[in-house]
């Protein structure tokens, strides 16, 4: 039974997400490869034969696949996908964008966000906004999976040196051109991978109080996040959501300000090691959650917090 | 140009799923459903193209049990033309989903598909996309911003770290995210025109599509429970507790 791991990277380097679904891939058992796709992409390739206990790199280099678009990906992807019985990817927006579409293309269900590995053809992962785990058992013979990244420990960078193959099948559907990104440019560590976050919600009131985060993320070395709540009312991009609905984060410390603590919001952040809650309603549902609670108003404590550190 | 809409019949967002105490499957009796609240965004947008002139007509299809054309007569409120009711037993899996709106897609022929980005039932986050691989046609997923030019849809997306714009040639897929557009409220003598406008039921044998099941569910069960900590009084004791105690702070 072999493996294959859809590499999560910007052709330059790995990104950590990559890790989390090696773990996933490990503990299915048998021969893992990793795929990078992308353009200039040996960067990438090469960090990925890096990982150890990886037999083989695939690395399909292409203008064709530079910003990784769907369409062409995922005719890669089910190109290659004849030798393996499991094809895996982090869940990140990007495996979430290309997975269904390989896994319809190969006549296969795609098993979503799965939290852990029961057996070869059993998984659980959360439905309902997390407020049910399903344990769930697949009938295809070939497996098209992605992987919530904070439910398995990544593996380590350093050690291998797998052989990397080239991969020369390129498949432009031509169809979608990439016209350009704006990428939030922050001194701070990206979300996912922070090891802590900071994150506001509705309580804050609007976003110029975010500024009363930044501080304190400075501070700790924190990312920033937000609630739905926050997000929908506009004070912060949608790309700081924590939640269901946004991303899943799993930080050592998590400091939750002004955020009452729906379900949809616990279900991306309760993972966390340590949760803090500040909060002036003494029964919001995010204490239920947090180790250390403070019931205080946050235009207080949070500068209070800040000068203390 | 057309515009077909899919919506999904799922329990209102504001209901706590609990799992059945034999674990067997969610306690889905007697809860409030409504259409997905992604979804909603889905229609929304659409009626704003027709608003702008964009699009010419709407039509709006669901896949699921009878009472799913509930939630179809809800988006005829908002101001789509027409529905179609491709009428399934059970809880169809998005790749027969995909297959069943591949049909109706066939026999419609429209410019663009709008779905939710996932329904807030199943959280798969797949339909979409699949409907894409059957139809060969581009997709822009996770959607907070579409302008039509021409044959081509601009589609901005919120991927991890930012913002992401593709030029997709139509016909095209879009999955919504929230930040595309807030859905308005259907008014009362809107509620009444819908109910006369055409709602034709078909069946996964007129789209010629077999629905398969590739994944069973064996059992359900609450998500672990974490313990509740402690409050602390102040903002000082919160630091100590971090330090000292927790070790997380230096």
């Amino acid at each position: 039974m072999k493996t294959l791991v859809v590499a999560e990277h910007d052709n330059i380097s790995l990104k950590p997400a990559t890790l989390n679904a090696v773990a996933a891939a490990q503990v299915l058992g048998g021969d893992i490869d990793i795929l990078v796709v992308g353009g200039d992409c040996t960067g990438a390739a090469a960090a990925a034969a890096a990982i150890p206990g990886i037999t083989k790199v695939l690395c399909a280099d292409n203008a064709a696949y530079s910003h990784q678009l769907a369409e062409n990906v995922a005719l890669l992807i089910a190109d290659v996908a004849s030798d393996y019985a499991n094809i895996l990817a982090p869940a990140t927006t990007m495996g979430k964008n290309t997975m269904p579409r390989v896994a319809a293309l190969l006549d296969v269900a795609q098993i979503s966000d799965i939290i852990s590995v029961e057996s070869a053809d059993t998984f659980t992962r959360p439905i309902y906004a997390g407020n049910v785990i399903a344990t769930i058992q697949s009938s295809d013979t070939k497996k098209v999976i992605t992987v919530r990244t904070t439910a398995f420990d990544g593996v380590a960078e350093e050690g291998g040196s797998a052989a990397i193959e080239h991969v020369d099948a390129v498949h432009d559907a031509g169809v979608s051109t990439f016209i350009g990104e704006e990428v939030a440019v922050s001194d701070r560590p990206e979300l996912t991978a922070a090891s802590v976050v900071i994150s506001g919600g509705r309580g804050m009131q609007n976003g110029d109080n975010f500024k009363l985060l930044e501080g304190i993320a400075d501070k700790l070395g924190a990312a920033i996040g937000a609630s739905r709540a926050a997000v929908d009312a506009g004070f912060v991009p949608n790309d700081y959501q924590v939640g269901q609905t946004g991303k899943i984060v799993a930080p050592d410390l998590y400091i939750a300000v002004g955020i009452s603590g729906a379900i949809q919001h616990l279900a991306g952040m309760k993972d966390s090691k340590v949760i803090v809650a500040i909060n002036k309603d003494e029964d919001a549902p995010i204490f239920q959650v947090a180790d250390y609670g403070l019931v205080a108003d946050l235009f207080v404590a949070l500068p209070e917090f800040e000068a203390a550190l | 140009m057309k515009v077909l809409v899919a919506v999904k019949r799922v329990v209102d967002y504001n209901v706590k799923v609990r799992a059945k105490a034999d674990g067997s499957d969610v306690e889905l009796n007697n809860v409030k459903m409504a259409i997905n609240p992604f979804c909603e965004i889905a229609v929304e947008e659409a009626v704003r193209l027709k608003e702008a002139g964009t699009v010419t007509e709407i039509v709006v299809v669901s896949v699921g049990e009878k009472a799913c054309q509930e939630q179809i007569r809800t988006a005829l409120a908002l101001g789509a033309d027409r529905g179609i009711h491709v009428e399934v037993e059970g809880r169809p899996e998005p790749l027969e989903i995909a297959k069943l709106l591949q049909g109706v897609v066939s026999k419609e022929a429209p410019q663009i598909v709008i779905l939710g980005k996932q329904s807030i039932d199943g959280d798969n986050n797949q339909t979409g996309q699949m409907l894409g691989a059957l139809t060969g046609m581009p997709q822009g997923t996770f959607a907070s911003e579409i302008k039509v030019d021409g044959d081509t849809l601009n589609v901005t997306r919120e991927v991890d770290g930012g913002l992401q714009t593709l030029a997709l040639s139509l016909p095209a897929i879009v999955t919504t995210d929230l930040r595309l557009n807030e859905p308005r409220y259907a008014s009362l003598p809107n509620i009444m025109k819908a109910k006369k406008k055409p709602l034709d039921v078909t069946s996964p044998a007129e789209l010629d599509v077999e629905i398969a099941s590739h994944i069973t569910q064996l059992s359900v069960a609450p998500p672990p429970e974490r313990a509740a900590g402690i409050k602390v009084d102040d903002v000082a004791q919160l630091i100590d507790k971090l330090r000292n105690e927790a070790k997380v702070i230096s």
